[in-house]
């Protein structure tokens, strides 16, 4: 049994018989449930609900003061690429899963999707923008551009803040799994060679589908020897 | 993720009145509850943002222990001179955690609060998780259970305790200095998180509002032998399948303190006082290794896709043992 | 001569500094937010749907379902036409085929606010039990109409006799498992209407194929749809065909009459947008006592949806990859409650030849013949599936090569024989392998005033490297600098080409550009040798040539490495014709389309792939250290580049072989590790030493410039490789992928 409905916008529509059991096959057609047809927004019609929670966050974002209006749950991320529309850096997993969010906040590298950016208020945030221009590039970015150190280029921006990052650790004798593994039982060592093994391992936390990994490690490798 | 209100308070007791009140989350590094909020898991009201209270220090106690506040971030800590000479142990197995992002964010107090590893409790649309929504069942009992426990486990309940950070501090027989309404109080690691049990909504024994503000290990014999083994699926950025810790004090040939506690196999890190006991007063050979084996996995129960973790299990303490003492 | 160098990519310097706009990332004024919201049942019908709290979230402005979704021709059928124009799910109605389908749509000022309204909206299904048992499905399979582009069969010979009066049998069933592809950028789609002109901001490997199907969904003119998307973040297969969410951004950009920006989930990338299926793969080899092939038996099953039929085309590398008088290769689907697979890197190829490989090292390794020089053998010097010589084909020497470097004759021939310290240590082999596939294209070229060219075709870059290489081929075919070439692709207005599938782009849209920079110089030239003020004046046109952008004289040229630009040698920029010509820019357009070559020859790239592995002989657990790749796959546009590409298939290789495989519950059909924490592509520290190296072969029949694809081959050879590497370390020969430590243990 069919029944076409108009609606107020002049859209016809189909209704749904709510089904009493599991297995016998519910008709398309019929007369609507009356939970459905209450519960329906009309299209056109939105919600007349206010949020209440909006703020003024100020973030301080590659160099320059910047002042959002936004709710406490926006992440950093989202901040970024949809209010500052700095798109540079992105999101490929939301989650904390994949690494194409990091930015370096005050120096540190960091996921920029699960943090959020009421919470960086007086930090140094900088994003990918933050580091080189096409004509001015960051000797990282130079280095991964000369040894082919991307192909999509959407894991890019991530990789290259974390690299930059990475360099800094190296230096400052941060340490790794990787470190441990060349290191005898309990004794850890003083210094930290720098390594390809150090390297992946610290650049494991930027996932890259294209499988750049070779020339990931050759252009960080040649940064972190000064040899870029 | 929820709207929420937020705060930030500047004083530790402020942060305890405001996270006192119903809806209110701490959040540190927020790497494992922004996670959770997005998925609709976690759904606080307000967000109180413990991240600029003096809490981030790491002080030596007369008594030659440590004392690691909870907004010490987990790099920091693996990092930190005490840490690294004093208890190689817990930074090896904090660097063998997560990524490099994660861990300059992650705190010591988010790390113990994190939440169980499974697919179906971090799904909010599958409605048969007892830790989300009690009574409603347990969907990884019968489903896909290759990465669920093997120990401690119930039918309510089959998830593991994902932190390497905390098997570690299992395995230092750390305490957790916590300060709620009613004043500090100390719990140790062992009690810390709870088994499931029939409430597996509780992963651990903090009383709601209270919050974690340090970490305290005690002087430790077992900086010159110890070795954090993690295996896992992938080279890296991956949970464990299986884990453990392992510590050992040796002298004159012989075993004079043992840690050893394991992570991927229940929902708390798994510590066998009786396991440690196996060894100590015994050289490290096979069969001392075997006793203290059997004892750690004493009442493994596999799931349908998991039994291979005893095994596993068997073979990774053996091992751990084995390069902590210097014979692998 | 600038083909063939390894130059950086001109698109470098936007991606190393986040200047690279992908889909989601255009500022369209008046956007809102749309989120997906999915089905968490494997099949049924939608009873009914809750939105009263989604609809009060502040800043919702419309939750689409299908109570209330504007209908569409057809039931919004009408864009079907797989594999570009697939069955999808867009809320015309009450069905559910499998779990994650999408079902509604949430539509708010803000990303947060969809996203928690998303969350809001509550559905009640009415299920029956789901079709979700493989093996219980099995005796239910059947022929589909086609295998891809060839017939779902192919038998040549007596395979059952053969087998009988063999010397060496090997009869075994290899397994892979549902993967997806997990691009770094998940779908999205910006959806603007103006009138009823639609444009679209997507994230494709087939701007043209989503503007036909889309037309097709809304029923409106082809020309009023508008794709765009000059950078993919990766596709592989899943962003090759207008998936359910393409057209619910365009449908809910109508019905709120703004433009909407829906961007999917990370988990919503497992359902959705297809996934390479489950393959059963049963092999029988047969060899005489000098290990020479005498059958092959290859038969797969795979699985797809109640949906749309489609085939894991694994058996058909058997058809033709070794000499062998009686084949039987044929292929068969079952249909249960999932999502409809697709293409997946190197769909068909890369799962049998997992399997073939596999196989092969079995049979070798039964014969007591090393497997390389089993392979060798049995090398096909035709293609005997088809009855055709093969255009090209060096596999010989990339054995050979690669062997060399890789050390091959340093491997134990007893498995289990090698250990260092705790890590077992195994060598292995494997034929790597796919189609030179080619369609027409077309491209323009426009050479403007100042000197600078465009050089224009609707084809895609997502990492492959199509804005360099093609502007390396212009640069060459016109004689300009390349640094004065701008190529532009990803936009459905621009001359015609192919999808970013089947690794085709480079065969099929390099000779188009080439041919349209070739009348570009011709055109050049007829100006000037027309024009009074030219040195050129009715010279003969076949004195002249265009070098680095000037017109000269051929016999005038400098010795090569002087500069062009010497005065007083003669000649003139080219930029000054143009300026003559009332500063007009020149156009010019060139199609190109295979011929008859196809049917005549069969076109294949080949390659040999070495891997070492190591196994802790405790812990299983099992480690890459160097693998080593040597291709023939003709001409090589740009050398650095080609090396990524195939490091990037290899990796790929290692995933599919030790980490890749998505979880589906039994019992409701949804993935459960739908996200890059429990689905395991391949981390850094997995990736050790890659060791490419490409074979010089030249090839005159697969196209003008001997291109051959080298987006899939890569993948292709490496599951078996360490499969056999691992067999050779441990004794294990482990037929189910992947192959995590639990299976060695």
């Amino acid at each position: 049994m069919s029944s076409d409905v108009v609606d107020h916008l002049g859209l016809s529509r189909r209704h749904f018989l709510q089904a009493a059991g599991a297995a016998a096959a519910v008709a398309p057609n019929g007369v609507p449930a009356q939970p459905a047809m209450r519960d329906a927004l009309p299209l056109g019609a939105p919600s007349a609900a206010k949020t209440t929670t909006e703020r003024i966050v100020r973030l301080r974002v590659n160099g320059a003061d910047r002042e959002l209006t936004i709710e406490p749950r926006v992440t950093l991320l989202d901040a970024l690429r949809e209010v500052l529309a700095l798109t540079g850096t992105k999101k490929g997993c939301d989650r904390g899963q994949c690494g194409a969010c990091t930015v370096l906040v005050d120096g540190r590298r960091i996921n920029a999707c699960l943090t959020l950016a009421v919470m960086h208020e007086g930090s140094e945030i900088t994003t990918i923008e933050g580091l080189g221009t096409p004509d001015a590039l960051h000797p990282m970015q130079a280095a991964f551009l000369s040894r082919d150190a991307f192909q999509c280029g959407y894991c890019t921006p991530g990789q290259i803040c974390s690299a930059v990052a990475l360099v800094g650790e190296l230096k400052a004798q941060a340490l790794s799994a990787a470190t441990f593994e060349a290191a005898p039982t309990g004794a850890v060592p003083r210094t930290i060679a720098i390594s390809d093994a150090e390297i992946r391992e610290r650049m494991s936390g930027n996932v890259c589908r294209c499988g750049a990994y070779v020339n990931i490690v050759a252009a960080v490798r040649a940064v972190a020897d000064g040899k870029a | 993720m929820n709207d929420v209100d937020y705060r930030r308070p500047s004083s530790v007791a402020e942060a305890i009145r405001l996270g006192a009140e119903p809806g209110a989350a701490y959040v540190a590094g927020g790497t494992n509850l922004i996670d959770l909020m997005k998925g609709h898991v976690a759904l606080p009201t307000r967000l109180v943002d413990v991240n600029r209270l003096p809490l981030a220090a790491v002080t030596t106690r007369p008594e030659g222990g440590i004392r690691i506040g909870a907004m010490v971030r987990n790099s920091d800590l693996a990092n930190h001179p005490i840490v690294r000479e004093r208890y190689p142990l817990l930074a090896q197995a904090l660097v063998a955690g997560a990524s490099p992002q994660l861990r300059n964010m992650a705190t010591v107090g988010g790390n113990l609060l994190q939440r169980t590893r499974c697919h179906y409790f971090y799904d909010a649309d599958i409605a048969a998780c007892n830790k989300r929504s009690p009574g409603s069942g347990c969907a990884a009992l019968e489903g896909r259970n290759r990465i669920h426990a093997i120990l401690g486990a119930s039918e309510a309940c089959v998830a593991t305790h994902p932190s390497d950070m905390c098997v570690a501090l299992a395995a230092l027989r750390a305490d957790v200095v916590v300060q709620g309404a009613g004043g500090e109080r100390r719990i140790a690691m062992a009690r810390f998180h709870r088994l499931p049990g029939d409430a597996p909504e509780r992963d651990t024994e903090l009383a709601p509002g209270e919050l974690i503000t340090a970490v305290e290990l005690p002087p430790s014999p077992f900086a010159a032998r110890s070795h954090y083994l993690k295996v896992r699926d992938r080279a890296s950025y991956a949970f464990a399948l299986v884990s453990v810790a392992a510590a050992l004090d040796i002298r004159d040939g012989s075993v004079r303190d043992a840690a050893l506690a394991l992570g991927g196999v229940a929902h708390k890190p798994w510590r066998v006082v009786a396991a440690e006991e196996a060894l100590v007063g015994r050289p490290l050979d096979d069969a001392t290794i075997a006793a203290a084996t059997e004892r750690a996995l004493a009442g493994a129960r596999p799931l349908r896709e998991n039994a291979f973790k005893v095994e596993l299990a068997r073979r990774a303490i053996a091992r751990a043992l084995q390069t902590a003492g210097g014979v692998a | 001569m600038i083909t063939g160098q390894g130059i950086d990519r001109v698109d470098g310097r936007l991606k190393v500094t986040g200047r690279a706009p992908y889909a989601a990332e255009f500022a369209v004024p008046g956007l809102v937010h749309a989120v997906l919201v999915t089905s968490t049942v494997a099949s049924g019908r939608i009873v009914r749907m809750d939105v009263s709290a989604a609809s009060a979230v502040p800043g919702v402005v419309a939750v689409l379902t299908p109570m209330n979704a504007p209908r569409l021709p057809q039931g919004g059928k009408a864009g079907v036409n797989p594999p570009a124009g697939r069955v999808l799910s867009l809320l015309q109605d009450d069905l559910v085929a499998y779990n994650r389908q999408p079902v509604a749509v949430v539509v708010a000022d803000t990303l947060e606010r969809a996203a928690q309204a998303a969350r809001l909206v509550r559905v009640v299904y009415a299920t029956g039990a789901a079709k979700l048992d493989f093996a219980a499905a099995k005796p239910n399979a059947f022929p589909p109409q086609r295998a891809n582009r060839e017939p779902t069969d192919h038998a040549r010979g007596d395979v059952a006799a053969a087998v009988a009066q063999a010397a060496t049998n090997v009869d075994v069933v290899y397994t892979t498992p549902v993967e997806h592809h997990n691009p770094m950028e998940p779908h999205a789609t910006i959806a603007a209407w103006d009138g009823d002109k639609l444009t679209l901001h997507d994230a494709t490997q087939n701007v043209g194929g989503v503007r036909t199907t889309l037309a097709k969904i809304f029923g409106i003119a082809p020309e009023n749809v508008t794709v765009l998307d000059p950078y993919v973040g990766g596709g592989f297969g899943c962003k090759g065909s207008a998936w359910s969410h393409v057209a619910l951004a365009a449908l809910a950009a109508k019905a709120v009459g703004r433009p909407v920006k829906l961007v999917l989930e990370r988990p919503q990338m497992f359902g959705p947008v297809g996934n390479r299926p489950h393959t059963e793969q049963s092999l029988s080899l047969a060899a005489d006592r000098a290990g020479k092939l005498v059958a092959v038996r290859h038969a797969t099953i795979s699985e797809t949806s109640t949906i749309e039929d489609w085939v894991e085309t694994s058996s058909l590398p058997a058809r033709h990859l070794y000499a062998c008088a009686n084949v039987l290769s044929t292929h068969r689907i079952v249909r249960l409650d999932v999502a409809t697979p697709t293409f997946m890197r190197a769909p068909g190829e890369a799962s049998g030849n997992f399997a073939l490989e596999s196989a092969i090292d079995e049979l070798a390794a039964r014969a007591g013949v090393d497997p390389l020089e089993l392979r060798l053998r049995n090398d096909a010097e035709r293609d005997e599936s088809k009855g055709r010589p093969y255009s090209s084909k060096s596999l010989r020497e990339c054995y050979r090569v690669g062997a060399e470097r890789f050390g091959w004759s340093r491997r134990a021939a007893t498995p289990g024989a090698r250990r260092d310290g705790r890590w077992r240590v195994g060598h292995g082999v494997a034929t790597a392998t796919y189609p030179a596939n080619r369609s027409a294209a077309e491209a323009l070229v426009r050479l403007l005033p100042d000197g600078s060219v465009v050089v224009a075709s609707a084809t895609h870059d997502l990492g492959t490297g199509t804005y360099t290489v093609m502007s390396q081929v212009a640069a060459d075919a016109l004689g300009v600098p390349v640094a004065r070439i701008r190529f532009e692709l990803g936009d459905s207005r621009l001359p015609k080409a192919p999808g970013a599938g089947g690794s085709q782009s480079a065969a099929s849209v390099a000779p188009a550009v080439h041919a349209a920079c070739k009348a570009m110089q011709k055109k050049v030239i007829e100006l000037a040798i027309a024009d009074p003020q030219s040195f050129a004046y009715r010279v003969d046109p076949e004195q002249l040539t265009v070098v680095d952008g000037w017109l000269r004289l051929a016999s005038a040229l400098p010795p090569s490495g002087r500069p062009i630009a010497a005065a007083g040698a003669g000649g003139e920029p080219i930029a000054t014709i143009v300026a003559r010509n009332g500063g007009t820019p020149l156009e010019t357009r060139a199609e190109a389309a295979p011929g008859a070559e196809r049917e005549q020859y069969s076109m294949h790239g080949f390659g040999a792939v070495f891997a070492e592995v190591r196994v802790d002989a405790a812990l299983g657990v099992v480690r890459v250290p160097r693998i080593t790749a040597v291709y023939a796959i003709g001409t090589v546009l740009n050398e650095k580049l080609a090396r990524s590409q195939m490091q990037g298939g290899i990796v790929w290789g290692m995933g599919m072989a030790l980490f890749e495989e998505s979880l589906r519950d039994g019992r409701d059909g949804r993935i459960v590790n739908a996200n890059l924490a429990e689905y395991h592509v391949p981390v850094n520290a997995d990736v050790a030493a890659i060791d490419v190296a490409f074979v010089a072969e030249s090839d005159p029949y697969v196209n003008p410039l001997g291109v051959k694809g080298i987006g899939e081959i890569g993948i292709t050879g490496v599951p078996a490789a360490i499969a056999n590497a691992v067999y050779n370390a441990t004794g294990k020969r482990i037929r189910e992928l992947p192959i995590t430590l639990d299976k060695l243990l």
